[in-house]
């Protein structure tokens, strides 16, 4: 049962990682530029439906303001900025992104100032449900689940069913060629990049009735979007959703039965201590023995 | 060429235009400004300048400029800010450290120097015992004794299993220590997390498991945001009681909302303290910032009253150290907590008290005082404190 | 792409150097006498910053291994030299009578040590980092560096989170550490010593298959050349260096806490060498000055600083391409 509930809980965390990382999966895999700034529109997201949630009172209309704010924000980075980066190093783009986080975390201080904002669970996705005998699981995390869900299928759809995903897929694979076609792929950059930020803004309202909303909260979730889209392999989709999972899945589990196993072996504080301590590297460990066997990744997506 | 030049000699000439004349007492406020822990020096930095405002840019009669600089949270940085202030401002009291990393960092370096540091929050353990100066003081709690008290007050409360939950840091381990100190039931369980971790679905269902009596958390800043609303989210609130030390300050309840309701902590102030200083202190804070101080706020409040007092029995004078230094020792000051002197660690024995969040008629959440633990609770430190 | 210019120095290469070097002989003296002595820490930390990103330089600039993990190194060395002390004449905060002089360890075998088992950690992790390329290196070089991070948090017995005060400087026969203006002397020593070892470096073969590498690794693979072993070495070798900035920054600020490896500090030092200029000598140390002393000014005008340093990191890759040197320099970037 326990495990159960564990199983749950690194699936939901998965579901909000898988969130972040296909919006960033994309933008690397079709324009080959690398976004250290994806966090802050996470960041973007939560406050914004937090806001919006505050004054109005309604969760919806909070849903319905962050996306696009997320989104536009993020058709604003690219024309501004991003645009003029996609020939350049991957170098170029670290810095400028980099130098981003710090304008959007302190723009956010000066905004909104330093204290979190609060926003809450909708009454509507309150409290808790009995699943199985013995097993409560919060509405909300659920809820975030099914998110997941729909997002995946969302872009399953797009990228297979529409005329846009297939440009998309095809602009990832050779540009050249797609330009030649006469589609106009400056537009279609932009916009794919406002879909990555928006999903970003989406995985962040999301997580603003769970977590802190408070300026650099992306950060640390941008670490873990990286290791998941390199274990997936950069720039698949599919691979970010596997990725996701498997990385929620080691997180959590690490937490909630290393101290447990390790008590096996040692002195219960020195195993709590020692089990805390290597919980929290569990993820990179993973990374590192995984990229160590498979360096490419998952579903490694072929450069060109 | 002469450009790169120019650029150098420009980026270091800088300062010398900014250098002035100074007439009045200059405080060096190092505070944690930036980062995600930014609102603690905030409320400190306002709580402090309110003092100062309140009496006309004179703390103790003697006029005072505030330096403040953030640290942003980084022991490396406020050193840096610690021989700015002491080496170009020329700085004699140093205070607004928040957090006990940044502390050790700077203390060691200002006290050798002779500069006196009234700390209005980090309170370390190493502070209090075997590496306390005669030039540094506390103002507010050593790290553990918040969480002694909620230890005395789980064991008066008869709760036989606790489960406890606190990051793998050092003040984690040190708030853990303190509470097993006056506790005297089981431990349920013991949980370490990751600093600054997000997600504790894990752990609340280890606790669910585990069914204890209560739960203690030690878990500042946005831990325990995101802690206290998973925790309620889980359907945990008000079914196993929660307690944490000085968990739910005023600004905290702000960003988690009812979630908070019920939360037991502990603390040695609260804003309805019916004292005169109190008062004056809770009435202008309204009035000027629109919100009702937290404890952070009380804390860098007291500290500018207690160096203003001392800066009155040296008459400005901030060369005599000496004489500076036994002023503060006498702490001759109305604290808006009440009662407080200075043990021989220079750290506060005072009294400490349980509230509880509780929702008021109009919909807003304050902190209700429950029940007084401690009368002149001093630290378990202070024995291992070297200074006569 | 060529960045690195792997030839002999033109004139006015050399006269910058020369210019560069004779400011930062003269700083101590400027700034005592307009009684600035408060920047000298400041400018030594530069210098130590300038090591560790010309460390990193080596192998980002020249051999492009872009590393997000490089403070790892730099905490190792830090740590090193912190835990000897600790060891010798145990915390800095219970011995307030150490103010200055001699400590009880030798900097003649703390900062080899701290050196070495940088070395180490790099060749172990190099092992199975340069395996990989592009994103997944950066990706992987960070979880390295990450899992040193939690590593040193969970080391109680040395300060975890809080990190440790050391006692005093190291002792290292005939000269004075304790001294600022001396320990500034010798940091730019090692420095210049540094650059002139990697200047040798990449002007021989060593360099040249290094950049080779970076542009076509197959291309020497099928020459013959045991390509890996020369990535391996440059990145020990970096590694090591960056171990010695560790161990200064360690000495100088007289503290050490795992906050020196946050993920953040690896980034600070990408920053410092591309604004500066990549795959150039002088263009890290410019770079390390000019980030830190931006930082301490914006500071001191407004607390919300950050907001204006990053867009001028955005600017300064929009618009200083290459980085600062080759602007200040007078020759842009060649194609």
């Amino acid at each position: 049962m326990f495990i159960l509930e564990q199983l749950l809980n690194g699936l939901q965390l998965g579901v909000m990682l898988f969130l972040m990382s296909a919006g960033l999966t994309l933008v690397f895999g079709i324009m080959r530029v690398i976004n250290l700034a994806h966090g802050s529109f996470y960041m973007l997201g939560a406050y914004v439906a937090a806001t919006v949630t505050m004054h109005s009172g309604s969760f919806l209309l909070g849903m319905l303001a962050a996306l696009p704010a997320a989104g536009l924000a993020g058709i604003l980075v690219e024309l501004i900025v991003l645009r003029r980066l996609y020939q350049r190093d991957h170098l170029d783009q670290v810095l400028a992104t980099f130098g981003l986080i710090f304008f959007f975390n302190e723009l956010t201080r000066m905004i909104w100032g330093r204290q979190p904002l609060f926003m809450e669970v909708p009454s509507w996705l309150a409290g808790s449900v009995e699943l199985l005998p013995g097993i409560r699981y919060p509405v909300y995390r659920l809820a975030i689940l099914l998110v997941g869900v729909v997002v995946a299928l969302f872009l399953y759809l797009l990228f297979s069913r529409t005329r846009l995903g297939m440009r998309i897929r095809a602009g990832a694979t050779n540009r050249e060629t797609v330009a030649a076609l006469g589609v106009n792929i400056r537009l279609l950059y932009t916009l794919v990049f406002g879909l990555g930020t928006m999903l970003a803004g989406l995985a962040g309202m999301m997580a603003g009735p769970i977590l802190a909303v408070e300026a650099g909260m992306g950060d640390s979730i941008l670490i873990l979007t990286f290791v998941v889209i390199v274990i997936g392999g950069i720039g698949s989709v599919r691979g970010a959703l596997v990725g996701a999972i498997l990385v929620g899945l080691v997180d959590t589990l690490a937490r909630a039965f290393l101290p447990g196993l390790l008590r096996l072996v040692l002195t219960t504080a020195a195993a709590d201590r020692a089990g805390a301590a290597i919980a929290s590297m569990s993820v990179y460990i993973f990374m590192a023995l995984f990229l160590a066997l498979r360096p490419a990744g998952l579903f490694p997506v072929s450069e060109s | 060429m002469h450009r790169s030049a120019a650029v150098m000699v420009c980026l270091l000439l800088l300062p010398l235009a900014m250098a002035g004349a100074a007439e009045p007492v200059k405080i060096g406020m190092i505070t944690t400004l930036s980062t995600r822990a930014g609102y603690l020096g905030e409320e400190i930095r306002d709580g402090f300048r309110l003092a100062v405002e309140l009496g006309g840019g004179r703390l103790g009669g003697v006029p005072v400029k505030l330096l403040v600089a953030d640290d942003g949270r980084s022991p490396g940085k406020g050193r840096r800010i610690a021989e700015r202030f002491i080496r170009r401002d020329h700085v004699r009291i140093l205070t607004g450290l928040v957090f006990s990393n940044v502390a050790l960092a700077v203390v060691p370096l200002a006290v050798r120097r002779n500069v006196l540091v009234v700390s209005p929050n980090a309170g370390p353990s190493l502070l209090a015992g075997e590496g306390c100066s005669s030039n540094f003081f506390n103002v507010s709690w050593q790290t553990d004794t918040l969480s002694e008290a909620l230890g005395r007050y789980a064991t008066e409360r008869g709760y036989d299993r606790v489960f406890l939950i606190a990051p793998n840091y050092v003040a984690g381990k040190d708030n853990i220590a303190g509470f097993k100190r006056y506790f005297r039931g089981t431990i349920a369980g013991e949980v370490y997390t990751a600093l600054g971790q997000a997600d504790y679905a894990a752990e609340i269902a280890a606790l669910r498991r585990a069914k204890p009596d209560a739960v203690y958390f030690f878990l500042p800043g946005g831990m325990g945001i995101n802690f206290l609303k998973q925790y309620a989210q889980a359907g945990l609130q008000g079914v196993i009681p929660l307690m944490g030390p000085a968990a739910t300050d005023g600004r905290l309840l702000g960003a988690v909302g009812e979630a908070a309701v019920g939360v037991i902590n502990s603390a040695q102030w609260n804003s309805d303290f019916d004292n005169p200083a109190n008062r004056r202190f809770v009435t202008a804070f309204r009035q000027k910032y629109g919100r009702t101080p937290t404890l952070f706020s009380s804390q860098g409040y007291d500290a500018a009253l207690l160096i203003g007092s001392a800066l009155r029995a040296v008459a400005g004078d901030v060369t005599r150290t000496d004489a500076l230094r036994a002023a503060l020792e006498k702490a001759d000051f109305q604290s808006v907590r009440g009662r407080f002197r200075f043990g021989r660690n220079h750290f506060p024995v005072q009294d400490y008290y349980i509230r509880q969040v509780v929702k008021t008629g109009d919909g807003s959440l304050v902190n209700r005082l429950r029940v007084r633990v401690f009368t002149d609770h001093g630290d378990a430190y202070a024995d291992r404190c070297p200074m006569p | 792409m060529t960045r690195a210019t792997v030839t002999a120095p033109g004139w006015p290469v050399l006269l910058f150097a020369g210019c560069g070097i004779l400011f930062l002989l003269v700083l101590p003296p400027v700034l005592e006498l307009s009684g600035h002595q408060y920047l000298l820490s400041l400018a030594t930390r530069a210098l130590i910053y300038a090591l560790a990103a010309s460390s990193l330089n080596l192998i980002l600039g020249y051999g492009g291994m872009v590393s997000l993990g490089h403070a790892a190194f730099m905490g190792i060395g830090a740590y090193v030299v912190g835990i000897l002390s600790h060891q010798a004449a145990g915390s800095g905060l219970l011995s307030p009578a150490a103010v200055q002089g001699a400590g009880p360890v030798s900097a003649l075998m703390a900062w080899p040590a701290a050196v070495a088992l940088a070395m180490l950690f790099a060749l172990v992790t190099g092992v199975v980092s340069l395996r990989t390329r592009g994103m997944h290196f950066i990706m992987i070089t960070l979880a390295f560096a990450q899992m040193v991070y939690f590593f040193f948090i969970s080391l109680e017995s040395y300060g975890g989170s809080d990190g440790m005060v050391l006692a005093s400087r190291d002792r290292l026969p005939g000269i004075d550490l304790g001294d600022d203006r001396v320990f500034y002397y010798l940091c730019l020593g090692l420095l210049l010593l540094f650059l002139a070892f990697v200047h040798r470096l990449v002007n021989a073969r060593f360099g040249r298959v290094l950049v080779g590498c970076r542009e076509n690794e197959k291309r020497l693979q099928v020459l013959g050349f045991a390509t890996f072993g020369y990535r391996l070495l440059a990145y020990c070798l970096a590694g090591g260096a960056a171990g010695l900035a560790g161990a200064l920054l360690a000495e100088q600020g007289g503290y050490v806490s795992p906050a020196m490896l946050h993920w953040t500090r690896s980034g600070e030092l990408m920053v410092m060498v591309l604004l500066g200029g990549t795959g150039t000598l002088a263009g890290p140390v410019l770079g390390a000055f000019v980030l830190l002393f931006l930082e301490e000014y914006l500071a001191l005008y407004t607390e919300h600083w950050m907001v204006i340093l990053g867009p001028v990191l955005v600017l300064a890759v929009l618009f200083a391409r290459g980085g600062l040197y080759p602007m200040l320099a007078g020759h842009g970037r060649e194609r």
